[in-house]
């Protein structure tokens, strides 16, 4: 029977090794997700406002992060900031702090559709019933755009697990990149063992992002209006 | 209307967005158990006077009272009068996240802190009286438009108010359910509510109002009982109004 590249995910540490890839993946994702929620948040309502120099800088921002690579964005604050600043930062932390600026961006942009997406009636209509500002925003407005804007984020939460795969190219030792190593390492005992051990990636990935995007497809589901 | 109790009382109320007034010097009583019709072409201000009325619209200048006490202050607390004027809109304006009891429930929960089960019965009494207890749980989307309405106006009422506004609330329905509609508000008129109501709707006008209020230019041009308005309208504004309506 002809040797199976299969073998090699099983040698040694090799598994757990990509496991522990995966992990950093995973990790780096985890914290950008939650600071582009946080700072995502605030970006978007601070979009609403009317004030024209705030209308303007956000814009300009928006405009350039999304226009940008992310892979030029890597490179500009890993390389760029240890050159021009002196900054000693890790392919980790700048990872995280590339992907929240983009996540920020983009969250910033899907929170200020899901706000001024609310008609105006509606909180009108809770006015006329006697609720008071605060009482509006919170049995009334803050639902209705968490419903528009969950599964947004949700996609966009997936886009950004996906997007790590750049960081290989910084340096980080993430899921891909061991799984390279693993293949370099064997690649004369085992000369096909690539297809199984980026099958077994792409699997990884998939465990990660589906169930995600399961989520995200079900609560589109539950709230259409 | 005479001798009876005054419930709103408009003093010289003027509005203006900016770039013109919307309302000039409007001045109008409206007593306890009256129903007063607002018609007038497009434009002619009467969606924005009803607006004045809770508040939705800030005045430039005037005077509302309602129950004798000015609510036109800057220290009108605005969440309180407005339990005692409900109004009912021409979108459907219904909560789309929250099912109909849901809807009818947010004020008396919230706002008047009842008890959940003695609300509900409230609600559910006043559902079955305009037909639609059986969609109690559903979602506004999977309601007509007619039926999104007759909630909105149950919505109005469980909040007990003293008087309630109608802006419109059968412009956007589609023809064959503007009576049913009609037909709840016709029924409110007849138990004695107090209602300002704004319509296009003539006929129903002539029916349900005790007062014609014409509204033209930001201005009340005329006012009168129904059949005196309908047949020998006084003046020349509301003659042509009313010629633009009919084809004879």
């Amino acid at each position: 029977m002809q040797d199976l590249g299969i073998r090699v995910l099983f040698m040694g540490n090799n598994f757990i090794r990509l496991l522990g890839g995966l992990w950093i993946t995973v990790k780096i994702s985890l914290i950008s997700v939650g600071l582009s929620i946080v700072f995502g948040l605030l970006l978007g309502m601070i979009m609403t406002l009317k004030n024209p120099i705030v209308k303007c800088l956000t814009k300009i921002y928006l405009e350039f992060i999304r226009i940008m690579p992310q892979l030029v964005l890597l490179f500009l604050v890993y390389f760029g900031a240890t050159k021009s600043f002196g900054l000693q930062l890790s392919g980790e932390v700048s990872a995280v702090i590339v992907f929240t600026m983009w996540g920020t961006a983009e969250m910033g942009d899907l929170v200020r559709g899901a706000l001024i997406s609310i008609p105006k009636h509606q909180y009108e209509s809770g006015a006329a019933l006697g609720l008071e500002s605060r009482q509006i925003y919170r049995y009334i407005i803050v639902p209705q755009t968490l419903r528009r804007l969950l599964p947004l984020a949700i996609n966009l939460a997936t886009r950004m697990v996906k997007t790590t795969s750049l960081i290989v190219l910084i340096g980080v030792v993430e899921v891909l990149k061991v799984a390279q190593q693993i293949i370099e390492a064997n690649r004369y005992t085992v000369p096909d063992s690539a297809l199984w051990i980026y099958g077994c990636v792409f699997f990884l990935y998939f465990i990660v992002c589906w169930p995600v995007s399961r989520l995200a497809v079900r609560m589109e589901k539950k709230w259409e209006n | 209307m005479e001798g009876q109790e005054k419930l709103l009382e408009i003093h010289h109320l003027h509005k203006d967005y900016g770039n013109g007034a919307v309302l000039k010097d409007v001045s109008l009583d409206i007593h306890k158990g009256e129903v007063l019709v607002l018609i007038g072409p497009s434009g002619c201000g009467k969606s924005t006077f009803l607006r004045c009325m809770n508040g939705l619209e800030q005045i430039q200048s005037g005077e509302i009272r309602l129950d004798g006490e000015v609510i036109t202050d800057p220290k009108t607390k605005w969440s309180e009068v407005r339990q005692k004027i409900g109004m009912v809109f021409q979108s459907y304006e219904l909560f789309p996240h929250m099912t109909v009891i849901n809807n009818i429930l947010l004020g008396p929960l919230k706002v008047q802190k009842k008890e959940k089960k003695e609300a509900e019965k409230e609600a559910e009494q006043l559902l079955e009286r305009v037909g639609l207890l059986d969609k109690k749980d559903a979602y506004p989307r999977q309601l007509s438009g007619g039926q999104k309405q007759r909630v909105a106006i149950v919505r109005a009422l469980i909040m007990k108010p003293e008087i309630l506004l109608f802006d419109e609330v059968t412009a956007a329905l589609d023809p064959e359910m503007v009576r049913e509609v009609l037909d709840v508000m016709l029924e409110l008129a007849k138990e004695g509510s107090t209602m300002v109501i704004v319509t296009h709707e003539m006929q129903f006008a002539r029916a349900v109002a005790d007062r014609i209020v014409f509204l033209d230019g930001g201005e009340v041009v005329e006012m009168a009982a129904p059949e005196q308005f309908f047949t020998q309208p006084e003046t020349e504004r509301a003659k042509r109004f009313l010629d633009t309506l009919s084809f004879e």
